[in-house]
């Protein structure tokens, strides 16, 4: 098992290396820089600039420069927030991101495991329907749609709710960005569930224990559910790596400090550091939470256990 | 046997109908039936003859299309129409069950000590800590070798045969009134068969309870059960004591039954035929496992120098288990897996040959595999499946002319030629094995070799494949490889027999001889098992 870990691990190094690169190089052939902006800065200004963030060093010099700070956790200042390192600003902006992103995990999982187990135990039923026709829904309304359309009832129309911020953080201002943020998720479960869930009641050994007299709630729960959690489990890691890193749109809609934010405007403003920070970062998070769910894989099916 | 005549399970006016898209299918047609305390009762039937749905149905087990009605009274109770929490009294305790599928019939994610300490701690209460003496007792009671070991194994890390012993153990649990065997040894190689079924009979003679034995396979019949009921679609044709079905039956479908066991043989090729293919010295080794970052793989050796050659006009029947390289043997002959040694086709000395300079002998060597199901395209007519090899290796064939050999072939097979614009699932099983026949008769090959070809099939239509099978053998001069586990099936269609065991050949002879004066200690096994369960 340890060694299963080291051994993954150490795969994730030439993995992020060659994430790396990738990108790096991606970002430079991109037009534009970061100092080219509407009102075309005085050139004497632009030189300068260049000089101090050594912009004019040839193109595999920087990127020799970046990956040496890289590996000892320096991943440069901003071009564009000038008073802030990339790992100052993903450092604040973080704990925001993940805090309203777990929330939305739980949520997602719980919500969308127990509508596609019940949609599953009532197959084609009107109740089936519903659930699948909501969850057709939740993944074709984009969440710039839902942000909107929430704040204007629960916050505008009813003030229930604030309309947006951290505030002081409690609930209250993370129930909304949270069901935004969630929904999609919580379809693609409900659908994953609901599949997963139909066969696994189909199993032979579903009609073994169902011919040796347990109670429904065994056979659904202990039997049927734990097999059919599988997929499920397999899709947690990517979706956990997406909702833990922050959401651009739902981040903006909620003005949420997160880092969800950073990579969008980091693209936009051709703020290279900004960029390959946050790609880092969600690459980091992929590698983690693949391990992770590989784990608990093993946990649920005997078959594959990492020995 | 503790048998007397008190009947607990009776069964009347039972019928089971399945709502499908195309109309209600009547499954069960209103059957009545007796199970007397400590009886062996076999229900005899082929596919679709409603033999399982009938005890489904009185499990409660049938699929969601499914409804069963009548009566069916274990002890006085009615158990149709019970609720489940009512019915789940009697099934897992007094009525229990196993399966025909022991590969899945167990949940892969739980150990198997747990599984049947389940209905234990269920219908009789207590913790799972206090039901695993119990559940140690009954691996013991049932052959599972160091029982303290393997109740925490996974489904997975034991043998089919052990499967089944598992499956029984939790049978056995809560001493049952009646055990329902639906087809408990199909799955199954011949030795462990009789192994299972022997340890069936042992354990009623010990607890005295009734068992349902449900079969296709009337060998098991005859020397397992004391009374037999025949069914066909749906209805139960005749019943009465084994030793009456077997001497005296009275209906047509079970004289027909008794006959489709396969017998006859053919003439065997002249001594100075010339040989056709040959493989000597064959070598098949698998790699198992490795990967960029998990270490080295190991080798697996599936068959080990084994010599055959195949005469112009002869059949040479491969025995074995599962396991034994029987499959893989046919492939490497046939040059389609990695395989050292060297081979020859007629005269041409083919060891060195790759895939290109192969493929204008393919032709002449063809295959036809066990499974008709799964061996069709389904989305392909029968006609292209067919005519498809004649695209490859006679590619100036025009339209017209593939269309004149496809209603040959087809015709040939016994099939309908208007069969050419249909799919294959508007086929039967048998149906489909004459298609797949018909797709390598078309290329006119000299040698086929028949992987289990009647395995997966009804005995009264393998009899038909058979006789088939041979036929076409003597118009066209084949030869084959037929390879099987089924003895009986071998005997009638092999002139040359080699067993093989492990990779290993153990025995070969003319079929006669090995049959009638096994010399090798596992031969003999397999024949009695496979002829005197």
């Amino acid at each position: 098992m340890i060694a299963f870990v080291l051994r993954r691990l150490a795969s994730a190094v030439p993995t992020l290396f060659i994430v790396v690169t990738i990108s790096f190089f991606l970002m430079r052939f991109a037009p534009g820089g970061p100092f080219n902006l509407e009102r075309p800065l005085p050139p004497a200004t632009m030189e300068n600039l260049v000089r101090t963030y050594q912009l004019d060093q040839p193109l595999w010099r920087q990127y020799a420069t970046y990956v040496s700070n890289a590996v000892t956790g320096d991943f440069g200042p901003s071009y564009v927030y000038k008073d802030n390192s990339v790992a100052e600003l993903i450092g604040k902006g973080l704990p925001y991101s993940m805090e309203l992103g777990f929330y939305a995990l739980l949520l997602a999982l719980i919500g969308g495991v127990a509508m596609g187990t019940v949609a599953a135990l009532r197959q084609n039923s009107a109740l089936d329907f519903g659930i699948m026709s909501l969850a057709t829904v939740g993944t074709t309304v984009p969440n710039f749609v839902v942000g909107p359309v929430l704040t204007l009832i629960f916050a505008i129309i009813l003030s229930w709710l604030p309309a947006g911020g951290w505030g002081d953080g409690s609930l209250r201002f993370l129930i909304l960005p949270m069901i935004a943020l969630a929904l999609p998720q919580l379809a693609v479960f409900a659908r994953l569930t609901r599949g997963s869930m139909i066969e696994a009641l189909h199993a032979d050994h579903i009609r073994t224990v169902k011919a040796y007299g347990l109670p429904a709630r065994v056979v659904v729960v202990t039997h049927a559910m734990r097999g059919a959690m599988l997929p499920v489990v397999s899709y947690l890691a990517p979706c956990a790596a997406a909702l833990l890193t922050g959401s651009a749109v739902v981040e903006t809609i909620f003005t949420i400090p997160g880092v969800g934010r950073y990579f969008v405007l980091g693209a936009i403003n051709r703020d290279y550091t900004l960029v390959m920070g946050t790609v880092i970062l969600i690459a980091i998070f992929v590698i983690v939470f693949n391990l992770l769910v590989d784990i608990l894989y093993g946990l649920l099916d005997p078959r594959v256990r990492h020995d | 046997m503790a048998e007397t005549n008190e009947t607990i399970l009776a069964i009347r006016e039972l019928k089971v109908n399945f709502t499908t898209p195309d109309g209600t299918v009547n499954a069960v047609k209103g059957i009545d039936l007796d199970v007397k305390a400590g009886e062996t009762l076999a229900v005899v039937g082929e596919s679709g003859s409603g033999k399982s749905q009938t005890m489904m149905g009185i499990m409660g087990l049938l699929a969601g299309n499914g409804a069963v009605t009548g009566s069916a009274k274990y002890r006085g109770k009615e158990l149709i129409g019970l609720p489940p929490a009512e019915l789940n009294k009697v099934r897992g305790a007094k009525v229990t069950m196993i399966f025909q599928e022991p590969m899945t019939s167990l949940d892969p994610l739980y150990p198997i000590g747990r599984q049947i300490a389940e209905p234990i701690v269920h219908h009789r209460g207590g913790s799972y800590k206090e039901a695993r003496k119990r559940v140690l007792e009954l691996l013991e009671l049932v052959g599972i070798p160091e029982p303290a070991r393997r109740i925490d194994s996974y489904p997975h890390e034991l043998s089919g045969g052990q499967r089944q012993r598992v499956m029984i153990a939790m049978a056995l649990a809560n001493d049952p009134d009646i055990l329902i065997a639906d087809e408990p040894t199909t799955a199954l190689d011949v030795t462990i068969q009789a192994q299972i079924l022997k340890l069936l009979r042992s354990l009623q003679e010990r607890f005295g309870m009734a068992i349902v034995l449900i079969t296709h396979d009337l060998g098991i019949v005859r020397h397992f059960a004391e009374r037999v009921a025949v069914m066909r679609r749906g209805e139960v044709v005749e019943q009465g004591t084994t030793a009456d079905i077997f001497e005296r039956p009275t209906s047509d479908y079970t004289k027909m039954l008794l006959a489709a066991e396969p017998h006859g043989r053919k003439a065997p090729p002249a001594d100075t035929a010339p040989i056709i293919l040959e493989g000597r010295d064959v070598v098949v080794d698998y790699r198992i496992g490795g990967g960029l970052f998990s270490g080295g793989a190991s080798k697996f050796r599936a068959v080990d120098r084994v010599t055959v050659r195949l005469r112009e006009g002869q059949t040479i029947g491969i025995v074995g288990e599962s396991g034994s390289g029987k499959s893989t043997l046919g492939r490497a002959l046939l040059r389609l897996v990695h395989a050292e040694g060297r081979y020859r086709f007629g005269s041409t000395d083919i060891s060195g040959f790759d895939r290109s300079r192969m493929r204008p002998l393919r032709k002449a060597m063809q295959l036809v595999f066990q499974d008709p199901y799964g061996s069709l395209s389904p989305r392909q007519t029968v006609g292209e499946i067919i005519t498809e090899g004649l695209l490859v290796h006679e590619p100036e064939l025009g339209k017209a002319e593939r269309d004149r050999r496809a209603i040959a072939a087809l015709s040939e097979v016994g099939l309908d030629p208007e069969a050419r614009n249909r799919y294959p699932h508007e086929f039967s099983g048998g149906q489909r094995q004459r298609i797949a026949i018909a797709r390598a008769m078309i290329l006119k090959p000299k040698v086929v070799i028949l992987d289990e070809p009647t395995s997966a099939l009804d005995r009264s239509v393998q009899g038909q494949v058979i006789e088939l099978l041979r036929n076409l053998q003597m118009s066209h001069r084949l030869s084959y490889v037929f390879i099987s586990h089924d003895l009986s099936v071998v005997k009638a269609m092999s002139d040359y027999v080699v067993v093989m065991k492990d990779g290993r050949i153990v025995e070969e002879g003319e079929t006669d001889s090995i049959f009638e004066a096994p010399a090798n200690a596992y031969t003999k096994s397999l024949i009695g098992a496979a002829f005197n369960i």
